[in-house]
């Protein structure tokens, strides 16, 4: 018998209960910190531990493919595209505090902790007396894990696998057409449009001025000065807040004595 | 102490319970659907301790099927997601309401 399939006989040798036991609850705290998570980017990489460490579960209960595929399938492309997709959608991403519907956040939990009550004494209930057989008879039929799910996957399954190379393919097709933004000819204006535009009446036709820089700022938010002293308010970028500074961050710091 | 392998199976119910909890409390379309992704994951893990109580491999085949279709539903519904980020500019799910009644 190869070393995991020792590890997949019941119970759970020594062994795979120290792999079980801390990575499970990486696994919860990863699930958990998810959802708590404020911001977008910080539940994605959370998930990304939890997946990582299911990949390892699924390599110690004699599933050595899939957890492999797990790993490079979930952490590595599926993850990926969320974070891609957050990164796309950015600082928008993190959530607002405020409930819709009121106390719908405490029901969500109270019904979360009486659904899960509710699968594990039935699981409990359920799998008191069963024995787990263990995959070391059906990995070692064909020669090994992979082997094993090929000869079944082209064999029993293979319409399904036919079926699953359609939904690949139409879901490509989908995200193609979802993402892409048709232009036609007509809806870019011309370089002639553009000139006139520039020079029509009302549009400042020269480029912006840039912020003024002086010996006691060089902040891109210090606004430049026209001739007659004023400050120019086009000569900074309209992202910026407008800023003054407190009286405390002018008061002299100390730092000249 | 010994544990045995329905152990798992806890833990899977456990994790899908924390993914169905976030699909219900949290509004951001993208954090819902790794929620989404969260209770796949912990059914493909029951998938893959079933396939070790029964002695066969086609828990780990059907495990196999779900990570294709879950990969084909992330396609899409992130495409989905960003048109609408395009449109609406946001993503949030409470200000989807166009459909609404």
């Amino acid at each position: 018998m190869t070393p995991a399939a020792v590890l997949a006989a019941t119970p759970m040798s020594t062994g795979e209960m120290w792999v079980f036991i801390p990575l499970g609850i990486l696994a919860l705290v990863g699930a958990l910190g998810m959802v708590a998570a404020r911001n977008a980017v910080h539940s994605a990489l959370f998930l990304v531990l939890t997946m990582l460490c299911l990949g390892v579960f699924y390599i110690v209960q004699s599933g050595p493919f899939l957890g492999v595929a797990q790993i490079i399938v979930y952490t590595g492309a599926i993850m990926m595209l969320f974070l891609f997709v957050l990164m796309l959608v950015g600082r928008d991403a993190s959530d607002s505090l405020i409930e819709t519907l009121r106390g719908q956040r405490v029901a969500a939990i109270l019904l979360g902790v009486g659904f899960a009550g509710l699968v594990c004494v039935g699981l409990g209930r359920a799998l008191a007396g069963t024995t787990a057989k263990g995959l070391a008879e059906a990995n070692s039929a064909h020669g090994g894990n992979v082997q094993g799910l090929a000869s079944l996957l082209f064999t029993r399954y293979v319409f399904a696998f036919e079926v699953t190379s359609a939904l690949l393919i139409t879901a490509a097709v989908g995200a193609m057409l979802l993402a892409h933004i048709e232009r036609r000819k007509g809806e870019r204006p011309t370089q002639p449009e553009q000139m006139r535009a520039r020079f029509a009446p009302g549009n400042y036709p020269a480029p912006k001025a840039g912020p003024g820089v002086y010996a006691t700022s060089d902040s891109v938010a210090t606004a430049g000065l026209l001739p007659d002293g004023t400050l120019a308010a086009r000569s900074i970028p309209e992202i910026l807040p407008p800023r003054e500074l407190t009286s405390s961050e002018t008061a002299p710091k100390g730092t000249d004595r | 102490m010994t544990l045995t392998p329905e152990w798992y199976l806890l833990l899977a119910a456990a994790l899908f319970t924390i993914g169905a909890v976030g699909v219900l409390i949290r509004r951001n379309a993208i954090v819902l659907f790794m929620c989404v992704e969260l209770m796949l994951n912990a059914a493909n893990l029951a998938l893959v301790t079933f396939s070790r109580i029964n002695g066969t491999l086609d828990g780990q085949i059907i495990a196999f099927f779900v990570m294709v279709v879950a990969a084909a539903e992330v396609v899409v519904g992130l495409a989905i997601i960003m048109s609408i980020f395009r449109t609406r500019r946001s993503a949030s799910v409470d200000d989807s309401n166009l459909l609404k009644y």
